[in-house]
């Protein structure tokens, strides 16, 4: 579950974001939307525990990230964040197995051969294990994407525009995929969005609606 | 996946680059193992050859030329010296021993030297099979000289005029093998042995003086080509050699003196290959560099998703340095095979010229720094990339659009 509350972040720059409070319990899906630059990548590097709150309270998965060193919050992640970046990122130097296997040099176990198998084969991929990533189709990138997002069990799974640059059937498809994955592994499924098709996809999801808000910020590049 | 086996799956992604620095850096590691190797091995040696011999007497010409014929054998002598005036010399109360050389035949272009049973002494020559000469035309045959040549106890050749080989034979007068020496590591091993009487026999016979006059007029016309001597005292060292050099027609020259020149002049060649196994390593260090500095740059991203899937900073530099640390490991053992394996083949090279006595199969201990000297340069050529793995931050995923 995610439990925010009076939730802020400030730039080095000096701008102030104020998100509003919301509570997703576990295993619910929370719609993340807003206009480019409006703060949904902030929200999640938040919920992620890749940066720490100004302000407010913030809690993942049943824990107080604010509470947390940037070490702990590594550690954490490693084992309760499941991510689905909008650009795949399959590593080309790795095969599909070696993709997934990054995940556990991440969180510093020993590489679970097994569960591997047992990710790509319940995302229907599992004759790919030794290609490379070069050799899949569109499809095929974003189901290996989502085992690896799904391979450590994580309670909380966060989807960056999931659809961006997909067709309306590709993304219907993406959307039912991912939604399916997480009630499977029985995780919180956070999409951040611009695109209005994942609401209708969707519509049961909880909506935080950023525009409301805060004001599109000058640029979403060089704000750490 | 532990990162060990990651920054290898890395490495492996691109072999051409991580091929090309592993050879920059293996080459380099190789030159300076393999002058590591001969310097040590070229000390050793003139360390063994000099024991014990504190001047060489011989005729008057190049003091350094009169040690490297005298001791080492490489180097052709001076000339001759009268016997009578070596014999006066070893009656000197600084000599505590003098042996005698005569040197000017070869067999195979291993040099024949007339001398006495003291010369085998001197170096603790072991017999391995036959006995020593007790005889003239008896000699006793260095093991190295004796694998190379196949001659064996009992059989007999002739010895060739001048100490190249290729000279006029001397067929009338064959040398018998009474002898082979065990491998002693030292001069001897490349040696043919005999009395000195054999060199005598040998060439007053060829020069037609053999039978016309009496035994004491031979005497007096006798030549050696050099002495060794042992000082009674390590005082003689200053005025032994001045004494001989001031008032007689003989020269002494100091093994230890010349030798360090040598040795000076040995060890420029020896300083420009070391610096050139360091331009090596430097260039090889810039190589990692780049290719490390590039990998972060091609890698961005995936150091980010690392990131995302909680890899601390540390982690991700520490697979940077993994990387450097598998192309130091990789190269040292190149490095140091290829050094072996070079001084190897100049032994060989050597050993067809009777030359210095160089292996492969020599093992130092100071080799253990080649390791060091690589994983130095391999950890600093990383640093930096490392370090911009460290400073990666996953959030770049996030605002990638």
């Amino acid at each position: 579950m995610i439990v925010t509350h009076e939730l802020r972040y400030r730039y080095p720059g000096g701008a102030l974001l104020t998100f509003p409070d919301i509570e997703v319990p576990q295993g619910g899906v929370l719609l993340l939307r807003g206009r480019s630059g409006v703060g949904k990548s902030t929200w999640l590097a938040l919920a992620a525990g890749l940066r720490s709150p100004s302000a407010g309270e913030l809690a993942v998965a049943g824990q107080s990230l604010v509470a947390l060193t940037p070490v702990q919050r590594d550690a954490w992640r490693a084992r309760h964040i499941g991510f689905l970046p909008q650009q795949l990122h399959l590593s080309e130097a790795l095969t599909v197995a070696g993709n997934l296997g990054l995940a556990y040099f991440a969180a510093g176990l020993p590489e679970d051969r097994a569960a591997i198998h047992a990710a790509l084969d319940a995302l229907g991929v599992a004759e790919l294990a030794g290609r490379k990533p070069a050799q899949l189709s569109g499809g095929q990138a974003q189901r290996v994407a989502l085992a690896r997002a799904v391979l450590m069990r994580p309670q909380v799974i966060l989807a960056d525009e999931p659809t961006a640059s997909l067709d309306d059937e590709a993304a219907q498809d993406a959307l039912a995929l991912l939604q399916a994955t997480a009630q499977q592994a029985g995780a919180t499924l956070v999409v951040a969005t611009h695109d209005a098709r994942v609401r209708q996809a969707l519509p049961a999801a909880l909506v935080l609606d950023l525009d409301a808000q805060n004001g599109a910020l000058p640029s979403s590049k060089g704000r750490r | 996946m532990k990162t060990i086996a990651l920054s290898w799956r890395y490495l492996a992604s691109r072999p051409l680059a991580a091929g090309l620095n592993l050879l920059l850096l293996a080459l380099g590691l190789a030159a300076i193992t393999f002058v590591l190797l001969t310097r040590a091995q070229i000390d050793r040696a003139f360390e063994r050859d000099l024991a014990g011999i504190d001047a060489v007497v011989g005729a008057k010409g190049s003091p350094m030329q009169l040690i490297l014929a005298g001791v080492f054998h490489l180097d052709v002598p001076p000339g001759n010296i009268p016997l009578k005036a070596v014999q006066a010399l070893a009656q000197d109360a600084r000599v505590a021993k003098l042996i005698p050389l005569s040197l000017g035949d070869s067999v195979q272009g291993f040099r024949i030297v007339g001398t006495t049973a003291d010369y085998l002494s001197h170096y603790g020559a072991q017999l391995a099979q036959g006995r020593a000469w007790q005889a003239p035309m008896e000699v006793v045959l260095g093991a190295q000289m004796a694998q190379a040549t196949g001659l064996q106890v009992g059989q007999a050749f002739a010895g060739a005029h001048g100490l190249g080989g290729g000279g006029a034979a001397h067929a009338a007068h064959p040398y018998r093998v009474a002898g082979v020496l065990a491998p002693c590591g030292c001069v001897l091993d490349r040696l043919v042995l005999t009395a000195t009487e054999s060199v005598w026999q040998v060439h007053e016979v060829a020069h037609g003086q053999g039978d016309a006059h009496d035994e004491a007029h031979e005497d007096e016309q006798r030549e050696i080509t050099l002495a060794l001597i042992q000082y009674r005292s390590p005082l003689a060292a200053v005025t032994f050699p001045r004494f001989v050099n001031s008032t007689t027609q003989l020269q002494a020259a100091a093994p230890a003196l010349e030798i360090t020149r040598l040795l000076r002049m040995v060890g420029v060649g020896a300083d420009v290959l070391r610096a050139f196994g360091a331009v090596l390593l430097l260039t090889a260090a810039l190589s990692v560099f780049i290719a490390l500095w590039n990998a972060v740059r091609e890698r961005r991203a995936d150091l980010a998703l690392l990131r995302m899937l909680g890899a601390s900073p540390a982690r991700l530099a520490g697979l940077l340095l993994c990387e450097a640390l598998w192309l130091a490991v990789l190269a040292s053992v190149l490095g140091l095979a290829a050094g072996h394996g070079l001084t190897g083949l100049l032994g060989f090279l050597l050993q067809a010229e009777q030359s210095l006595p160089l292996t492969g199969w020599l093992w130092l201990g100071v080799e253990a720094w080649v390791p060091v000297l690589a994983l130095g340069v391999a950890v600093l050529a990383a640093l930096l990339p490392a370090l911009s793995a460290y400073r990666v931050e996953a959030g770049q995923l996030l605002d990638s659009r």
